[in-house]
């Protein structure tokens, strides 16, 4: 661990956003002290440190706040440089290749599987799910033309937009058990399934991604939470 | 600039995207053929340059293309960097994520309401993304001050990233003005961002590069009537 460093990690254990940051802090070997928040009781240091936002993550780096999740990441590869992978390709077109799907993750994937799962109409559901094979099919694309064969989108070594996309894991894991989908379905997009195992396998995501089941029990929650809301709204 | 090195930019004249790639390429100096692209009739080029949104802008160097404004923008930067050539994001990592963080919420949080006030079907919807767009642009007065350390630019001395981001918005902001009268930047309620709006517009960079706000007005209505036209249709 680099000498002196104080990093310390804000997060909600669920979040696949804080997943983010603690994949690149894992793959880069770096310690830090993990800060679990109470998301409906936010911390004095949370709202001082995220006062734009009021949100998780956020990275503190020798008491310096930095905040949003491909922000810190990029921020952990450039102020770490010389620790352990390098996150972000050293061929400037690479890094503009990899900007651009992480971009798509949050700009196309992540708001088509919002609009599926959380669609208030049956409609805007099923617009969800066909801008989801969409958004799929495109990064089914990028992982072809990232890897060129090789195992990670970042090469031989998992990088920026594995992380990225590393983040969403625990949940793709767990949308089999909630909504019977598999949206990296080893038929549709096998290049991502093996990808989904191959990431999930290594010694420094496995014990990082959230259980599965306890994923499914906080989403459960969240249906009947949300369930009661409307039958209570419709009286 | 190296012999070989070709520069194409597709763009149009009033996207706020398409302008921050433009200005980083005449920041930097570089000649680049800038061809201006007919949004109802979309290039070849531009559809097989950007395949995923078919959307400008596209940097297309030495006949390989990359999207994105932002991605541009640091793509730009990266490879045309050395002695004398002026910076667009800071060296320095924590400075980055903050340049970074504010670029990312201009887009994420400031634009959609902005651009809400065109696309409002009602007086009442415009009224209330009015009101979001000025609460969202009280962070960023906040901001300015922050970054700019009493400079004259987000980035300091000159034209950066930050910059780059939220002027690439001042042609809208000022055809708004024009159009309904609402004011989001102002000397007023705003003055570090009315000020720095000012030196952003006098720099060679948007003398070149920004259209007049009359061509913004003139979009603006089309896609009024474009968002019309799609509710009354449903």
């Amino acid at each position: 661990m680099a000498g002196a460093e104080d990093l310390k990690l804000l997060g909600m254990w669920a979040s696949p956003f804080v997943l983010r940051a603690k994949l690149a802090l894992s793959l880069k070997g770096l310690n830090y002290e993990y800060v679990e928040e109470d998301l409906k009781n936010k911390s004095e240091l949370l709202l001082k440190s995220n006062p734009v936002h009021n949100k998780v993550p956020v990275l503190i780096h020798n008491g310096k706040p930095v905040c949003e999740s491909t922000v810190i990441v990029q921020y952990i590869d450039e102020a770490f440089a010389g620790t352990g992978l390098s996150l972000l390709p050293s061929d400037p077109y690479e890094r503009a290749l990899a900007r651009f799907w992480a971009a798509y993750i949050d700009d196309k994937l992540l708001p088509s599987w919002t609009k599926t799962s959380r669609g208030s109409t049956e409609e805007e559901r099923a617009e969800g799910k066909e801008q989801s094979a969409v958004a799929v099919e495109n990064l089914e694309g990028a992982l072809r033309e990232c890897s060129k064969g090789k195992p990670f989108f970042g090469g031989d070594n998992p990088g920026y937009v594995d992380v990225i996309l590393g983040g969403l894991l625990g949940w793709v894991r767990a949308s089999e058990e909630l909504y019977g989908i598999n949206p990296f379905d080893p038929a549709k997009t096998p290049l991502l399934a093996a990808w989904a195992e191959r990431f999930g396998a290594l010694e420094a995501v496995d014990p990082v991604i959230p259980e599965v089941n306890k994923l499914v029990e906080v989403a459960k929650m969240m249906q009947a939470k949300l369930a009661a809301e409307a039958a209570g709204a419709s009286n | 600039m190296a012999a070989k090195e070709e520069l194409k930019l597709l763009g149009v004249d009033v996207s706020p995207f398409a302008i921050r790639a433009h200005m980083a390429v005449v920041i930097k100096g570089v000649s680049c053929e800038y061809v201006v692209e007919d949004l109802s009739n979309k290039s070849e080029l531009l559809l097989s340059s950007n395949p995923v949104y078919k959307k400008v802008p596209v940097l297309i160097h030495n006949g390989k293309p990359i999207c994105e404004s932002l991605v541009i923008v640091q793509y730009v930067d990266e490879i045309f960097s050395g002695d004398g050539v002026p910076s667009i994001l800071p060296t320095d990592p924590y400075e980055r994520a903050i340049a970074r963080f504010w670029a990312a919420y201009v887009d994420d949080k400031f634009f959609p309401v902005l651009r809400g006030i065109v696309l409002a079907l009602t007086e009442q919807e415009r009224v209330e993304k009015a009101t979001e767009t000025l609460a969202a642009i009280e962070p960023l007065e906040e901001a300015f001050a922050m970054c700019s350390k009493g400079k004259a630019f987000f980035s300091g001395d000159s034209i950066g990233y930050v910059d780059l981001a939220l002027g690439s918005l001042l042609v809208w902001i000022e055809a708004i003005r024009r159009m309904y009268n609402i004011e989001i930047i102002s000397a007023s309620k705003t003055p570090r961002l009315s000020a720095w709006a000012e030196r952003f517009g006098e720099s060679a960079a948007a003398k070149e590069v920004l259209p007049e706000v009359d061509k913004a007005v003139q979009f603006g209505k089309m896609l009024e009537a474009a968002a019309s036209a799609a509710a009354a249709s449903k």
